[in-house]
């Protein structure tokens, strides 16, 4: 404490940033940080529920997955995939940009990776809308062509309910990364104090590393 | 830890009643939006006691009923509500929150020699979302109650139970997330805000066995949500993914609801655990023997408990093999809670005991905890489970963990921290006759159960042939002295709070960091961040001879 107190006023404005129960912003930042992890470790057992389902499902009835899964439209499903994966990119040079202090940049990398948050999301709109005019909907409009639909039925109910989920993940990330870039014009993440932008980072990599696995099972599992 | 600078402290202050402390505000404000860990704790207490009531009142209604081999006074329906009002508000809205989120929420950040935990406002938050999870549980029993049972198995709960499954569902699903954020916390808190010179082997046992909760917290509350979100979506839409009639499985449910249940048991009992820990070196005056191994016992104990849910599906078709896997990993559950048990006993050897409240309590969870772990090896035997599968046996011997251990151990942890909290001691006498009361009550209540089990009773029935009545009878008698022993404390415990002799800071002259802090404490903990240099239980004989804490 005395050590610091010489150098009070450099560290005035890190000070004010480091809540009260924290040493430092090192601590603050390293809890941050875990926490995320943590959070994000429960995300993957919270998916994991339904990944569980999907594979005991598609063991038991491998040849009604494979059917099914030939209505999902590929294309669509590629390039979200292209998208996510582009939108990843510029989220890792966002938090570089925060690192390096260049605020123009940052801002404009968020609102990139909320914009391509956003054409998933038209994309898979388009793809739901589809998947309706279809009659591929479970309960609501399902229409199978073979005499027993229990299992296709299972197959577009897990993949709603997955890939829904992930929609509203995707939501919650382009919510998170509009306020992000909002805040970051005053200046906030440019002082040496990025862990939101880190985070939030985080975050938007798990949800587009969900979709590298929702990908190929869901889309791919008829195709040879 | 650092003993020489304890002393001192409390033979400047013994008896002080620190006037300012997290306690002065008094406004509703200051509580409904505090960011304090100990405020927290308070919160939790009080809302944890509401459902603590309601479900004994079920738990009462239930053995009264029982009485009788013709049970005349409620409906089978009835009946059927009762034990799942008992069971869900009891694991999902006491137990898990209770040692966790009370004495944790309260001591964690004390005893590590922290400000707070790393995020106080998702402390709150979790609370907030644990009344509202409670909100939705109430809800659903105004409206006329769940009749599933807690475990909600399917296709029951999914297509034929006529009760209110979705709005009990829901309320455990949002209750689910405050016990994520209370873990998550926790293993932040652990890993980042450890007082200088205090490492991972020099941490009380209360924080590890804390330690090994969360991780069971974080990890399999999340499955628990999704299964009961699977749940409600079946009811609502009926795609069938647990009707064998559309394609689906009902057996899925049961591994995904005992993925997360089994692990569950061990947040019910690792916390109480922990308390044990702290009391036993404390009133023995003795440094816990084999510490680093009871430490490890708690993760392990939380990595095993993950690998055994298996056990609870013996009977539900699940293959041989799988059945003789889940058993030997279930028999391996014994070796850490056996390493913890021995090395308790091993501590009280040549202790200078002092028969403290809280020493009592933690006595009565040794022996109740052994019971309950040695039956439950007869449950992992495969042969056995299969005469005494939902027999009486089951509910004896999870009563025995989750009564017999982990509410003992709460209020264990509850006497030994009641000056910390209040700053006031608690009257001795009244302690331990209620310790007592609690301890017999307990086995009067549930040993019978082992028996009637044993002769073929199945559990969730309440009417039974006319030569179990003994059997009941006694359990009921005993239930009765048991919530004799549950109200004594609530009583003098409110007494204490304004007219209690004022404590001191450290009044069992322990040696954990939360006593070397004012009681009740300042409400940043600490004046000045201690420093450790030590192993933590630095207790000895010699230096108290002059202490008598079983008559403060």
């Amino acid at each position: 404490m005395e050590a610091t107190a010489s150098l009070n006023e450099r560290t005035e404005p890190t000070q004010s940033l480091v809540a009260r129960q924290f040493d430092d912003l090192e601590q603050q930042r390293g809890a941050a940080e875990l926490g995320m992890w943590i959070f994000l470790a429960t995300e993957v057992l919270f998916f994991g529920g339904l990944f569980l389902a999907y594979t005991v499902f598609r063991s038991l009835y491998p040849r009604d997955f494979a059917a099914a899964s030939h209505h999902t439209i590929v294309l669509i499903g590629g390039m979200n995939t292209a998208i996510l994966l582009f939108s990843s990119t510029l989220m890792a040079l966002a938090v570089r940009a925060a690192e390096l202090r260049n605020q123009t940049t940052l801002i404009r990398l968020l609102l990139a990776t909320a914009f391509f948050g956003i054409v998933f999301m038209v994309l898979k709109g388009i793809e739901y809308y589809k998947d309706w005019t279809d009659h591929l909907v479970p309960v609501l409009n399902f229409d199978w062509h073979s005499p027993n639909p229990g299992p296709a039925q299972i197959f577009f109910w897990l993949y709603f309910a997955m890939t829904g989920l992930h929609a509203i993940h995707i939501t919650v990330g382009i919510f998170v990364m509009l306020t992000l870039a909002l805040m970051a014009r005053t200046g906030k993440f440019t002082t040496g104090n990025y862990t939101p932008i880190e985070i939030a980072g985080l975050y938007w990599h798990f949800v587009d590393i969900v979709w590298i696995f929702l990908f190929p099972l869901l889309y791919l599992a008829g195709h040879r | 830890m650092n003993a020489r600078v304890a002393t001192e402290i409390d033979i400047r202050t013994e008896g002080e009643f620190a006037r300012e402390s997290y306690l002065s505000e008094h406004t509703v404000r200051s509580w409904l939006l505090t960011t304090d860990h100990k405020r927290i704790g308070i919160l939790y207490l009080f809302t944890i006691l509401i459902f603590f009531a309601i479900a004994s009142v079920a738990a009462a209604m239930m053995r009264i009923e029982l009485l009788h081999p013709t049970g005349g006074l409620m409906t089978s329906e009835t009946y059927n509500k009762l034990f799942t009002i008992h069971g869900t508000l009891m694991v999902w809205f006491f137990l898990i929150p209770s040692i966790p989120a009370v004495l944790g929420n309260f001591v964690l950040p004390m005893m590590i020699g922290a400000r707070d935990v790393a995020f106080p406002k998702l402390n709150l938050t979790s609370w907030y979302l644990f009344v509202f999870g409670g909100a939705f549980a109430t809800w659903s029993l105004i409206r006329g109650g769940v009749d599933t049972g807690w475990t909600f198995y399917t296709p029951y709960s999914t297509t034929y139970a006529n009760s209110h499954v979705i709005s009990m569902a829901a309320g455990v699903f949002i209750a689910g997330f405050s016990t994520i954020i209370t873990g998550m916390n926790f293993i932040v808190t652990t890993h980042k805000m450890r007082a200088p010179g205090l490492t991972w082997f020099r941490l009380p046992l209360f924080v590890w066995s804390l330690y090994a909760t969360s991780l069971i917290m974080v990890l399999a509350t999340p499955v628990l949500a999704m299964t009961l979100g699977l749940i409600s979506l079946e009811r609502i839409w009926g795609v069938g993914i647990f009707d064998p009639n559309l394609g689906g499985d009902p057996i899925l449910f049961q591994h995904m609801f005992w993925f997360y249940s089994h692990p569950a048991v061990y947040i019910m009992i690792l916390p109480g655990m922990g308390v044990v820990s702290e009391l036993i070196p404390c009133f023995s005056r003795k440094p816990i023997f084999g510490y680093p191994w009871v430490g490890c016992a708690s993760m392990a104990i939380a990595i095993l408990g993950f690998l055994v849910w298996g056990h609870h599906m013996f009977v539900s078709s699940q293959s041989v093999y799988a059945g003789m896997i889940f058993s030997v990993l279930s028999f391996l559950v014994a070796v850490p809670s056996g390493v913890k048990v021995f090395n308790w006993t091993a501590t009280l050897h040549k202790g200078s005991i002092h028969f403290t409240t809280p020493m009592l309590y933690a006595l009565g969870f040794i022996g109740l905890f052994v019971i309950g772990g040695l039956t439950g090896l007869f449950l992992a035997a495969l042969s056995v489970d299969v005469h005494v599968h939902d027999t009486y046996f089951i509910i004896a011997h999870f009563h025995y963990i989750m009564v017999g251990g982990m509410v003992t151990g709460f209020m264990g942890g509850l006497h030994y921290w009641w000056p910390k909290i209040t700053g006031r001691l608690y009257p001795e006498i009244w302690g331990k006759l209620a310790a007592l009361t609690t301890f017999l009550g307990f086995n009067l209540t549930f040993f019978p159960l082992f028996i009637l089990g044993y002769l073929g009773q199945p559990r969730r029935y309440h009417v039974y042939p006319p030569e179990f009545q003994i059997f009941h009878v006694l359990s009921t008698a005993g239930a009765s002295i048991l919530g004799v022993g549950y109200v004594m404390p609530l009583i003098y415990f409110i007494w204490s709070a304004k007219h209690g002799r004022a404590a001191g800071p450290n009044p069992w002259r322990a040696t954990g960091l939360e006593w070397q802090t004012s009681s009740p404490p300042p409400k940043h903990n600490f004046k000045e961040t201690p420093v450790v240099t030590g192993k933590p239980y630095d207790y000895s004989a010699e230096k108290d001879v002059d202490l008598d804490l079983a008559n403060l």
